[in-house]
């Protein structure tokens, strides 16, 4: 089957959502709509499940940080329609201080490593999960290193001072 | 440190034991660990560890410019840099809205299927020896090296390769690096062919793989599998054949799926793969000669690096090279995702950009990483001779699992 036109794509979500979904734009052709939390695992499974879209596929999850917004945090899903080859993205903004949103293990085994990763570096609470746990980073770790306050290197450490190197 | 959870409330009377596979053992070849629960021999739970060598390159890329995010992509799956370096500097590329030449596209398409080769031969020679048979890998490891040799001719180096740049690549292909390609397509079919006769029918081989860590398409599909290991159990995911990138859509060749999804399917999908990457090559090779032979980047001032010999001599280019070290020419702000065909599955990069001189968010979708998580699950009922040849087979690299 032939790809299905972002037009149409959005189309069918308006249908079904409409004005709880909205267009954040088609960077480089991929669509991008925002949505809800409360909305999110029902868009998953809309575009999961719908016979004609087919998004079967998970590619990705992850979160980004924007520390002068409202919303501060970002969770980001990468779908794939395999049997039409399109893809879609989907963004869902959450208040620092409340980051919960479902977890999407509901609909695929993948998402397990994607939100305990997605939890690890930004502190993102998915809530349902059958086992939330940091994953790259060490158990007793308390911060999550992925936000934009968390420097890049350790502030503390002390073998980097200048009058080692005699300046 | 808390303790790494290990399921206790079925084993009332004690009588199961625990083993802990890994972090470093011979049989894992790289850092992985594996808290297992036995009975005798057969796998009752095992929960993964996994984060030994995380050096959170998502972070660094954060505070590097693109042009310096290429050595990190080096070290995510190290058997096959190449395509790393090159999927990145596509990303790059579509991001700023770069056209390649032609030329350049055959060359990446040349260097990346030589690294699915080179990958290809270090995951099914070191099954064969997880199965008991040295003779296999040792025959297919010297043509990893003529590989490597080539990638020498082409950029300097060999493992972690920072082949290329942004724009296509650093210097021209010399008659050596095209001499050693020749070389290596007259002579790695015959070692393949005797590779496969030493394996594919090969009663022990077949017996140790054959239906074991069988995994259905539906399953693959619901772990977000990719690369070999989902084309095994019959999907025909290949990046290159549905998004082509790098002109893929110029090539002939076909996607070579499996059956069953067992150990032995994928072997014979890396085998074939192999097969196709030679056809691609070839093709590669005869396209080369239309194209004008002195292109090697595409002309790009603002983003490729002049020759040091012109910076000293020309002001213009002195000026390029101040922008391009100092960050100082605008990229667009915007987001992109890219994914190329890794050696073992589909390698995304989710790039944020805020119109700096380095990405505001870089995200890689490591197939490595999505791939091994339905390790410890499939694990379970499994005989641990057979857990480690499945292992094997996923082709899970630990740089590119931990990044």
């Amino acid at each position: 089957m032939a790809t299905i036109p972002n037009e149409e794509l959005l189309k069918r979500i308006g249908e079904k959502f409409g004005e709880q979904v909205t267009l954040v734009g088609e960077p480089y052709g991929l669509l991008t709509v925002e949505t809800g939390r409360e909305q999110i695992i029902d868009l998953l499974t809309f575009l999961k499940t719908d016979a004609a879209l087919r998004f079967i596929f998970l590619t990705d999850i992850t979160a980004i940080h924007y520390p002068e917004q409202e919303k501060q945090i970002g969770i980001i899903y990468h779908l794939h329609s395999l049997t039409t080859n399109t893809r879609i993205r989907i963004k869902v903004f959450l208040v620092d201080g409340d980051v919960h949103i479902p977890t999407a293990t509901v609909l695929w085994e993948g998402a397990n490593w994607m939100e305990r990763e997605t939890y690890d570096f930004f502190g993102v609470i998915f809530d349902g999960h059958p086992d939330l746990r940091r994953i790259l980073n060490v158990d007793d770790m308390t911060a999550f290193p992925m936000r934009k306050e968390f420097p890049l290197e350790d502030p503390n450490r002390v073998d980097k001072k200048d009058y080692f190197f005699g300046r | 440190m808390q303790n790494h959870p290990v399921y206790t409330d079925n084993d009332p009377q004690n009588e199961l034991s625990t083993l802990n596979l890994g972090p470093t053992h011979p049989a894992t070849h790289g850092v992985f660990q594996n808290v297992l629960q036995l009975d005798g021999e057969r796998i009752v739970s095992g929960v993964s560890t996994i984060g030994y060598i995380h050096r959170a390159f998502e972070k660094i890329a954060e505070h590097r410019p693109f042009y310096q995010i290429t050595p990190l992509t080096d070290r995510l799956n190290y058997c096959s840099s190449p395509i790393n370096n090159m999927g990145w500097h596509m990303t790059v590329e579509k991001l700023l809205g770069i056209t390649t030449p032609k030329r350049v596209d055959y060359l990446r398409v040349i260097v990346m299927e030589l690294a699915r080769i080179s990958d290809h031969i270090v995951c099914n020679g070191v099954l064969g020896v997880d199965t008991g048979a040295f003779t296999g890998f040792l025959y297919m490891m010297e043509y990893r090296e003529a590989i490597y040799e080539i990638y020498e001719e082409v950029c300097g180096s060999r493992l972690t390769t920072n082949i290329g740049r942004i724009g296509g690549f650093e210097r021209n292909f010399n008659s050596i690096a095209f001499a050693k390609l020749r070389k290596f397509l007259v002579d790695f079919p015959k070692t393949l062919k005797e590779f496969e006769s030493l394996f594919n029918r090969n009663r022990i081989f077949v017996d140790r793989t054959k239906d074991v860590a069988a995994v259905t398409a539906e399953d693959a599909l619901s772990y977000s599998w990719t690369g070999p290991i989902l084309r095994a159990t019959g999907v025909d995911y290949d990046v290159r054949a549905m998004n082509p990138y790098s002109s893929y859509e110029d090539f002939d060749f076909e996607v070579p799926v499996g059956t069953n999804g067992d150990v032995y399917s994928r072997f014979l999908v890396r085998n074939e793969e192999m097969w196709q990457s030679m056809r691609i090559i070839e093709q590669a090779l005869v396209k080369l000669e239309k194209e004008p032979s002195d292109i090697f980047h595409a002309d790009v001032p603002e983003f490729y690096l002049p020759p040091k010999e012109e910076v000293y001599n020309n002001m213009e280019a002195l000026i390029y090279h101040f922008k391009i070290v100092m960050g100082e020419i605008p990229t667009p702000n915007t987001e992109v995702y890219h994914s190329v065909e890794g050696a073992n599955g589909e390698l995304g990069f989710y790039l944020v950009n805020d119109g700096g001189r380095s990405p505001y968010r870089l995200h890689f979708r490591r197939p490595s990483f999505i791939n091994y998580q339905m390790y410890a699950p499939m694990s379970r009922g499994m005989l641990l001779s057979d857990a480690i040849i499945n292992m094997s087979s996923l082709n899970v690299i630990a740089g590119e699992l931990d990044a």
